[in-house]
């Protein structure tokens, strides 16, 4: 049997052994790494979307060099990927995929979730990008246009959504509490 | 080869996946279709090198936009497809 | 443009045999397999052992039942073993032994 077939935890097991044994990755790394990966979540992308909200500096910020913006919200970005944040406007609705695997914010957005990797989300977003909303219970007005942005590089993506009516005068801590998730790759979006 | 915002691009018909191993980014849906770029996203390390641990040479790195009814017969005219595509995937007209 | 059979089967966008299918939008949390799959990774990453680039490669060259029946870390964590082995930083009988080992 071609020994990559042996059950994921078993090699999991034997490959961390080694590498320990080896001196080549510690438990230490491993443990401080899932450590800093547990920092990223969408709470940070949710405040950048409120600070964009309510500070139009910020927002030409986010929109000119995401990663610029992610630090200057104390998010580490030192050796990430180059960070893209598109607005969705009353014209344009923004949807990110990633068709050939799963390339994610990661750093600003921590893992991406469970239906952002399923063949049906990368094969449809691409070709039927309404109908993969409707799943998700989003309908948008037939004149918005829907820009599909295909994950495909160096570069990775979020959506800055657009601030919903019903928010006049909320605090930041307010607006972020209502940003998700599907909020920031395109799949919904806020709602009072 | 540098290519403007705005530039026309032809996105190449070729299929090095029939041809052997091989790790390419540049989706099935656009080869040999027609784009426009919009914008020039930097240089990085070509993929389909470092994916077998060679030498990889900086490519040019384009944002390009497709309408989605010149890839899909169903696609709506108004709804775009923005894709990164490495510039020597890209051709003039 | 028929081009299915020139597609590698990872290229899925647009793909007729997936646009049917529904999206399972549950929220499916992960395992500590997971993200330990994911931690070894990014550490392998960070030491430049191991780039993305060949993670990706490694999962594309799965044979297309098995990518589709292992679940998303069952392919990282065999890209994985796969370039180590690639590279010699573990070798076969060093793995076979661990496989075995209690």
């Amino acid at each position: 049997m071609n020994i990559l077939e042996t059950d994921g935890e078993a090699l999991l097991r034997a490959v961390r052994t080694l590498l320990a044994e080896k001196h080549i990755v510690t438990d230490a790394e491993v443990a401080e790494r899932l450590a800093s990966t547990d920092r990223a979540s969408p709470g940070q992308g949710a405040r950048m979307v409120a600070r964009a909200w309510t500070d139009a500096g910020y927002r030409a910020l986010m929109l000119e060099d995401g990663a610029k913006a992610a630090e200057a919200m104390d998010i580490p970005m030192r050796g990430m990927p180059p960070l893209g944040v598109l607005q969705n406007t009353d014209e344009v609705h923004n949807l990110i995929v990633c068709t050939l695997c799963s390339c994610y914010p990661r750093a600003v957005l921590g893992y991406p979730p469970f239906w952002y990797k399923s063949a049906a989300y990368r094969s449809r977003a691409v070709r039927d990008p309404r109908g993969l909303l409707a799943e998700f219970k989003t309908t948008l007005p037939e004149s918005v246009k829907i820009k599909v942005v295909d994950s495909t590089a160096d570069y990775r993506w979020m959506v800055l959504p657009k601030r919903p009516a019903g928010t006049e005068g909320w605090s930041v801590e307010q607006l972020a509490s209502i940003v998700r998730e599907g909020d920031m790759v395109g799949v919904t979006v806020p709602s009072v | 080869m540098n290519f403007s915002s705005g530039e026309t691009v032809i996105v190449k018909d070729d299929w090095p996946e029939t041809r052997g191993p091989v790790h390419i980014r540049t989706p099935h849906y656009v080869r040999g279709h027609t784009g426009r770029v919009v914008r020039y996203l930097g240089d990085y390390p070509n993929p389909e090198d470092l994916a077998f641990a060679r030498p990889a040479a900086k490519r040019a790195l384009y944002h390009v936009t497709f309408p989605m009814r010149e890839l899909w017969p169903e696609g709506k005219a108004a709804d775009e497809l923005v894709v990164e595509i490495y510039e020597h995937w890209l051709e003039r007209p | 443009m028929d081009d299915d059979s020139k597609r590698a089967h990872h290229d899925m966008g647009g793909v007729p045999k997936y646009m049917c299918e529904a999206v399972d939008i549950e929220p499916h949390a992960l395992t500590a397999f997971d993200r330990e799959v994911d931690a070894l990774r990014g550490v392998l990453g960070a030491k430049a052992i191991m780039t993305v680039d060949e993670l990706r490669r490694g999962i594309e060259a799965i044979p297309e039942d098995e990518y589709h029946r292992l679940s998303y870390y069952r392919r990282w964590i065999r890209s994985v073993a796969d370039s180590l082995l690639r590279k010699g930083i573990i070798t076969e009988p060093e793995l076979r032994a661990a496989l075995e080992a209690k």
